[in-house]
């Protein structure tokens, strides 16, 4: 029994909902960005509540120990996006890029964006789970294209026409996975509801399962932003505002994945279903590789750590691919450090280009002589980005490759060169942007920090030491994605 | 099940196959509409005749909105912004159109091949049903990707979700949310495309996507 007077699940979707309803209500932008900042507060305080007390699964909400955290990260990031968006926007504000009339409408996609990626994640029903990652999605094609500048429209266009390419097959996949749990479970709500699926998952036609996943892997892998199905993803993410291309990095990618890994405890569930392992393997490595390889020829500082979000996406995919309870550990690893550490750099990067007024990294240059603090946190967010110690990205990664390299040592040399390539290109970059002669404006920049030190730190300590319980945690998880 | 209702259910079907290849061929924007209103028709009959069959009334609701708003009010809407753009000319088709109906084809043997043979354990109707629908996804993923018009990209949108929408009515008791919820995506991306036709137009006189690859990604 829940000692809560309030189903957690409930009020963190009614939170998000209403602050929805109230922000668009709102004329005052200064007021707006302070409710959503405590919208996501609270939605964040919820999700806390989820590890306390949870509520039983029902037809259409589940709160487990996979999904808690996930909800727990993505509310995290999104306050923490909150609070960086509130000093960002009074900037675009100044520099009139954005209008009062379209912070309102921001605001108000923000928290219905946040609604939409907590639905999914707390979705027990497949079909529910597809209407929330869809919700998501198209809000933050709204976002990318608020500047609606000739760039920002072009990629607004594109992630808008590749997403609904995806969310098209997700669905049919989806139809698929229904009917082949239709002849076992009848018809109705029960087939949709994914705790059904999974205990009788063993009885459901395997062959209508490989295909659905087929379906479901190209339809929600576009989200992930695998490739080759990542061509939205830079543009998204280098024209829209910077706090939507930091979550849309530290949040939605997750999100998508979230639902593919939903998919794949049911199929490794079923004995007779082909084994989605290898892949997810091959998706996982080829987008490593390939980021890796894009890294060197960015010229525009977002579009780089866009690319390097579609290698970390790579890593992800590729170790929960390996699976195993070592490999599945150091995905989860992976994954809430790069979100932690990606969206920090996207706060600084943000910062950083409203100082400098420019996105070009050629046109940026010395950043610890001009903005001494900015750039040192930008120094240190890309050597975590890179996998360098004593941040916890290098102990995930480190768990990724040994783990490969006890079961399958050609893989690990593969994934040990993609990783080695992104290394050297960001190291490379990081060179020109934060050292030499400092060019462009030496202003002092207003900017908050504490997102980004908080973001830092929390990586910092898990390269460092990781609570016993959290381990633990993340043990159990592990073995329950098989 | 007696034959004569898995035949109008296939026919049904097969029409939106039909539809959908006229559609690949049409080069000129207002007959496109045109045949996007049939193809809604269609579904909203084949929809209709899923709910007479199966005893399922709500899903009347699902061909209530096919009609009403895709063969209807969109295409109407549709129209009236292609008047206004000046946009009756000739639409350019990225390959030629023989070619565009060839792989068409080949998408079609594809699907009947691939979704008769996986879902051997569900019943005739439940399998061609789906195996159709797939094929109108697939011709309606070929249509988005040939065309270079945001209009007609638009339209191949559309009708890929109305393969959807048959797929899923077709799968027997498949719960209303996912129908409604269709329905009302194809309505929100509706009006998320008509913003953006707006801002398009308002920007650069010109819906043809072509205007907005200049940047191309970047050059660094």
């Amino acid at each position: 029994m829940s000692p809560l007077p309030l189903n957690p699940i409930g009020a963190l979707l009614l939170t998000s909902l209403l602050g929805a309803a109230v922000l668009a209500l709102m004329p005052n932008y200064r007021w707006s960005a302070r409710v959503n900042v405590a919208a996501s507060g609270l939605a964040c305080l919820w999700a806390l509540a989820l590890f306390h007390a949870r509520p039983p699964a029902t037809t259409l909400f589940i709160a487990d120990d996979l999904n808690t955290i996930f909800i727990a990260l993505n509310t995290l990031v999104g306050f923490t996006t909150s609070i960086f968006s509130a000093s960002y926007i009074e900037h675009e504000l100044e520099t009139g890029r954005l209008t009062p009339g379209y912070l309102r409408f921001y605001h108000a996609m923000f928290q219905l964006m946040m609604f939409g990626m907590n639905l999914a994640l707390t979705a027990n029903n497949i079909g529910l789970m597809w209407v929330a990652v869809e919700l998501a999605t198209l809000t933050t094609v709204m976002m990318v294209g608020i500047y609606r500048s000739h760039a920002a429209l072009e990629a607004a266009w594109k992630y808008f026409i590749l997403g609904s390419v995806g969310i098209g097959l997700a669905l049919f996949g989806t139809i698929l996975v229904y009917l082949a749990a239709v002849t076992v479970l009848g018809e109705g709500m029960r087939s949709m509801e994914w705790t059904n699926l999974l205990h009788h998952a063993s009885e459901l036609d395997p062959s209508l399962l490989d295909v659905a996943f087929i379906f479901l892997l190209l339809g929600y892998g576009t989200k992930v932003g695998l490739a080759p199905m990542h061509a939205w993803l830079p543009d998204a993410h280098a024209e829209g505002p910077t706090p939507v291309s930091a979550v849309l990095s530290g949040l939605l990618l997750n999100v998508a994945l979230y639902a593919l890994l939903r998919f794949k405890m049911i199929m490794s569930a079923n004995p007779g279903a082909i084994s989605v392992g290898p892949l997810m393997i091959v998706l996982g490595l080829g987008s490593l590789i390939f980021a890796s390889l894009m890294l060197y020829r960015r010229g525009d500082i977002k579009r780089l750590f866009a690319y390097s979000s579609i290698e970390h996406m790579g890593i992800i995919a590729f170790a929960f691919g390996m699976g195993g309870p070592l490999g599945n550990f150091a995905g989860l690893m992976q994954m809430v450090m790069h979100s932690l550490t990606k969206s920090a750099i996207f706060f600084a990067v943000g910062h950083i280009a409203q100082a400098k007024g420019t996105q070009r990294i050629s046109e940026i240059r010395g950043l610890t002589t001009s903005h001494p603090l900015l750039g040192w946190t930008l120094v240190a967010g890309v050597v975590a980005i890179a996998g360098l110690p004593p941040f916890g990205i290098f102990m995930s990664e480190f768990l990724v490759l040994t783990s490969t390299f006890a079961r399958a040592p050609a893989l690990a040399v593969l994934a040990a060169i993609g990783l080695l390539l992104a290394l050297g290109a960001l190291l490379l970059r990081l060179g020109s942007l934060a050292f030499g002669a400092p060019t462009g404006s030496m202003a002092p920049v207003r900017a908050t920090y504490l997102p980004i030190f908080a973001h830092l730190a929390l990586v910092l300590i898990g390269g460092i030491y990781i609570p016993a319980a959290m381990v633990a945690w993340f043990q159990n998880v592990a073995v329950l994605l098989k | 099940m007696s034959p004569i209702s898995l035949d109008v259910a296939h026919m049904f079907a097969g029409g939106l196959v039909l539809v959908s290849f006229m559609m690949l061929y049409q080069d000129r924007l207002p007959p496109l509409i045109n045949a996007l209103s049939l193809h809604s028709l269609l579904l909203g009959l084949s929809v209709a005749w899923q709910a007479h069959i199966q005893n399922a009334p709500e899903l009347y609701v699902t061909a209530v909105l096919a009609v009403g708003l895709k063969c209807i009010l969109i295409p109407m809407a549709l129209r009236r912004m292609v008047v206004r753009m000046g946009l009756q000319r000739e639409i350019e088709v990225v390959i030629g159109t023989g070619i565009t109906m060839l792989i068409g084809i080949g998408l079609v043997a594809l699907s009947m091949d691939l979704m008769l043979r996986v879902t051997a354990g569900s019943s005739a109707l439940v399998r061609e049903d789906v195996a159709l629908s797939l094929s109108v996804v697939l011709l309606g993923l070929l249509m988005m990707v040939t065309r270079r018009n945001a209009v007609s990209q638009v339209i191949g949108f559309m009708s890929l979700e109305n393969g959807l929408i048959l797929a899923g009515t077709g799968a027997r008791g498949m719960p209303l949310v996912v129908e409604i919820s269709v329905a009302f995506s194809v309505l929100i991306a509706f009006i998320v495309i008509g913003i953006f036709l707006f801002r398009i137009r308002e920007r650069f006189d010109t819906v043809d996507v072509r205007a907005l690859d200049v940047m191309r990604g970047e050059q660094s």
